[in-house]
């Protein structure tokens, strides 16, 4: 087990900079999720912490050495493929075993590897089988058998849950966790899904466009976003954005509605300012607080709560309501924002406004 | 599309490629760059001394009446070889994609002629149409028709195309019956359900989405039947009766090695080569145009 | 499908059977050569049922060849073949699938350049380069040899690319996964690679021991000496005069010697012979 520190941290192909600098450190035993959109770098900084590609600039360090120069094989990790890369035509065991027999592991330490980790992962009885025959859930649980058995320093996962599908990805999702409860080992973890970010995350790197967003605890992230970026990326359906301009001590977004800014950021908020509210933030029309009069276009009825998409200033806002009494389609609908809920930025730079 | 750079060794590439080079080199490059050189000499008729003539090899070549009598007999036969041969095979694999049972029983027995050599094939057709004693030569007679290739020009040309044609059914019938069998069978339907007969429907929809399956069989026959009939001519008629079926890639050999004339025969070998490096060229715009759609 | 089924269906069995006999006639004249006597080929026309020669002829060939031409024993020849198939084949496919295996997955100076050299020699069939190849097979003292017999011939662009297609359609992923097991490209290339390439190796050994066997030219120009005469060479010698000066018989049980090894991997290894030569060609 150990600590995983990116330091400065930069990758270049050719002249295009993918990754801009990054400082992360990664505490030993935590399962850490990087986000973000595909193509945002998050799978080129895994496999740099692989040693799968080359670091520009800056320092990886595994357990406090430096790790620039060293082979992947040295680098005591383990990585578990979005595509499993199992050897096709070697069996179940001989997948798990065969880095072990690689490192010259006595017989008996690779069965009695193998073994444990099959019995951790309720692979027992496929063994002698080829990933071919083995179902997508069943070939996942092999790579990351392949990945336990070699007790690593750390594992690194690349989308690992993507070619399963919904069902699975939820019940797998489940197993990851029990088996870091278990474990404990350091993990890291890629995925663009931000539910599977949230739920197994003690905490989550939020990237984008090469560059890290926020590191933060996920309900931290979710709470407290620190850019329109993680904000829209972070919660589903994603946090409804009104873009508005500066009027007296608060923001103007259309209709005439004003959004109060609170006074704390009062000073900070310039001319052009977004306010950003999540979907369950919105509440019955009541005495304070500025109304929205919105028009119900769609009804979304998901049982325990509905989705409205309601039109406001010529666009569609997203609007919860939990329960079955929802207003029909073509109606109207009054709303507030929940006090303290709103969000503010800085529509140019994307910042958030923060007291 | 490049793999993602995986090994690193800045000597082990080099010693996995050594094999294939060095024999490259050997057998292919440097005889290649001796053809270029030799057909710019001229020897003496004892093959004593050498003089470098520049292109006097090649502006006798096109002088030569024989030698350019030999690329309109090699264009000839090429003509025939390769279209009997496509028709034959089309003809049979559309039957073959056609019947619901025993299709895998009459692949079987159509295919083995591939594994014939040229020259063996060569051989049984020349044994079968053998003026005195041939099986087939006697019916011919029977009917009225005499049947000698050793001494009618005619007669001999069709001897080695029957034979090379024979050889290469094999291969055609193969990718016509793979290029068919990959031809949705629901575009046939909806044909036959807007009223296409089974002819109009092979016209219209099968041939034409047949057509790059044929075309690269056009070019693959062409390529055969360019080098490697060899065998079937030099086992059969050597180019005769006179120069009836000398094709190209024979004549390098005979002024090569029966004639020992080098600086010609090398000069017919550079030509040869040129055409080919077109064939292929064709072949590879063609193969990419193809990638493409 | 929908109309006149039977009709068609028993048009298309009688087109293949019609086919099928005019394909296999010539095989069939040879092999009842090969069974009668000299004199009885000679009698126009001559049977088309076998006699009773087979076990005479055959002996004959095989231990003594003819008696007017070559009198090399077929025998010996059938063991050129097949060591000159298989030195071909196995040639190739070792030097193949090694060159393909550093042009995929390695990067290094010149990588474009040796692609294209190997690309090149597709252009080079041995046909139009054969005195200069014959001079350097002489310089290097390799005529009348086995040696000589295959190593011109080993060279192929081919293979290389079959593999190279077949390689790179291989997850980066699974050298990854290697990388950090902790296998270096060797390990990974006869643990992995080799294993995965089996049925393209398979393939490729069908159709080069093919190519390999039915050799002409090349041995033709490089063997003097009987003693290293390959089959089908062999038949050439025997056809020394005339139609009927030639002992039929005897060359026909030769050539039904010649044809049947090869015929004999295309039938019995018909899936790979197939997917052999539908991906060579690609």
């Amino acid at each position: 087990m150990a600590e995983i520190v990116l330091q400065g941290v930069t990758k270049s192909f050719g002249k295009t900079e993918v990754i801009h600098k990054t400082d992360v450190t990664i505490d030993d035993g935590e399962f850490v999720v990087m986000v973000g959109p595909s193509g945002c770098g998050k799978s080129t900084l895994l496999r740099m912490i692989a040693g799968l590609e080359t670091t520009t600039e800056g320092e990886v360090r595994i357990a406090g050495k430096r790790m620039n120069e060293v082979e992947p094989k040295d680098r005591n990790i383990a990585m578990v493929f979005q595509n499993y890369a199992l050897y096709p035509h070697m069996s179940v065991y001989d997948n798990m075993a065969y880095g072990l027999k690689i490192r010259k592991f006595s017989k008996d330490d690779i069965e009695k590897r193998v073994q444990r980790a099959a019995g951790i992962l309720e692979l027992g009885p496929y063994l002698q089988r080829k990933p071919r025959e083995l179902s997508g859930g069943q070939r996942q649980r092999v790579a990351m058998g392949r990945a336990i058995v070699r007790e690593p320093a750390a594992f690194l996962f690349d989308e690992p849950l993507s070619n399963l599908d919904a069902k699975l990805r939820v019940q797998m999702r489940l197993e990851i966790q029990k088996l870091h409860r278990e474990l404990k080992t350091t993990s890291v973890y890629v995925t663009h899904d931000q539910v599977e970010a949230m739920t197994l995350a003690n905490r989550m790197i939020v990237i984008n466009a090469g560059v890290v967003e926020q590191i933060g605890a996920p309900l931290q992230v979710y709470d407290d976003p620190a850019s329109l970026f993680v904000a829209g990326f972070i919660g589903s359906p994603s946090m409804n954005f009104m873009p508005g301009r500066r009027a007296g001590d608060g923001v103007e977004v259309g209709e005439g509605v004003v959004v109060p800014l609170p006074p704390g950021i009062r000073d900070k908020a310039g001319e052009q300012v977004t306010v950003g509210v999540r979907p369950e933030h919105f509440v019955a029309a009541s005495g304070s607080g500025p109304v929205f009069k919105l028009h119900v276009d769609t009804v979304e009825a998901l049982g325990a709560d509905s989705l409205l998409h309601a039109g406001f200033n010529g666009t569609l806002l997203v609007v919860r309501i939990e329960g079955h009494a929802t207003p029909q389609a073509g109606t109207a609908l009054d709303v507030s924002i929940m006090p303290g809920k709103a969000y503010f930025f800085d529509t140019a730079t994307g910042k958030r406004l923060k007291a | 599309m490049e793999k993602r750079v995986v090994f690193r060794s800045a000597w082990l590439p080099y010693v996995l490629l050594a094999p294939q080079l060095v024999i490259t080199a050997m057998f292919f490059f440097w005889p290649a760059i001796q053809a270029v050189y030799y057909s710019f000499l001229l020897q003496d008729a004892f093959g004593m001394t050498s003089q470098f003539v520049w292109f006097q090899n090649y502006a006798e070549l096109f002088r030569d009446s024989h030698y350019l009598s030999s690329f309109k007999t090699t264009a000839f036969f090429a003509t025939l070889v390769a279209t009997s041969g496509i028709f034959i095979s089309l003809l049979l694999a559309t039957m073959a994609d056609s019947v619901i049972k025993g299709a895998l029983v009459y692949k079987t027995f159509l295919i083995w002629p591939y594994a014939v050599a040229p020259a063996i094939a060569g051989v049984l057709w020349a044994f079968i149409f053998a003026p005195s004693i041939g099986i087939v030569t006697y019916y011919l007679k029977v009917l009225g028709f005499d049947w000698n290739w050793i001494i009618d020009p005619e007669q001999a040309m069709a001897l080695v195309v029957i034979a090379s044609v024979w050889k290469q059914i094999s291969y055609n019938f193969l990718f016509f019956l793979a290029g068919l069998q990959s031809i949705p069978k629901s575009l046939i339907e909806a044909a036959a359900i807007d009223g296409a007969g089974p002819f109009r429907r092979f016209w219209t929809i099968v041939f034409p989405l047949l057509s790059p399956t044929t075309f690269f069989l056009l070019v693959i026959n062409i390529i055969y039947s360019f080098f490697d009939t060899f065998g079937v001519i030099d086992a059969t008629t050597q180019g005769g009766p006179g120069d009836a079926t000398k094709v190209l890639v024979y004549k390098v050999y005979y002024d090569g090695v029966k004639a020992a004339d080098l600086g010609s025969s090398s000069a017919q070998s550079v030509i040869l080569m040129i055409v080919v490096v077109t064939l292929t060229v064709v072949q590879f715009r063609y193969v990419e145009r193809k990638v493409q759609y | 499908m929908v109309e006149n089924r039977p009709v068609r269906d028993a048009f298309a069995h009688a087109v293949l059977i019609v086919g099928i006999v005019i394909v296999a006639f010539p095989l069939w004249v040879t092999f009842v050569a090969s069974t009668l006597t000299f004199d009885q080929i000679v009698t126009v026309p001559m049977p088309l049922w076998p006699g009773d020669q087979f076990m005479h002829n055959y002996t004959q060939v095989l231990t003594s060849g003819s008696e007017k031409g070559s009198s090399a024993p077929v025998g010996a020849m059938l063991v050129n073949s097949l060591i000159m198939a298989l030195s071909i084949s196995i040639g190739k496919i070792f030097i193949s699938i090694l060159s393909a295996f550093a042009i995929v997955y390695f990067r290094f100076p010149g990588r474009q350049f040796f692609f294209w050299s190997v690309f090149v020699t597709l252009m080079l069939p041995v046909e139009v380069r054969i005195i200069p190849t014959f001079k350097v097979a002489s310089d290097l003292g390799i005529l009348n040899s086995h040696v000589g017999l295959a190593m011109p011939l080993i060279a192929s662009a081919t293979a290389t690319f079959l593999f190279r297609q077949f390689f790179m359609t291989i997850p980066d992923e699974l050298a990854e996964a290697a990388r950090i097991d902790g296998a270096g490209p060797m390990r990974f290339f006869f643990d992995v690679m080799l294993p995965l390439s089996k049925t393209h190796i398979a393939a490729l050994f069908v159709i080069l021991f093919i190519y390999g066997w039915n050799q002409y030219l090349w041995p033709l120009l490089i063997t003097a000496d009987e003693s290293m005469y390959t089959v089908v060479i062999g038949i050439k010698r025997m056809i020394a005069g005339g139609d009927a000066s030639n002992e039929w018989h005897l060359i026909m049980a030769t050539a039904m010697l010649a044809l049947m090894p090869p015929a004999l991997v295309v039938v019995l290894m018909q899936k790979w012979f197939v997917k052999g030569l539908v991906e060579t060609e690609k």
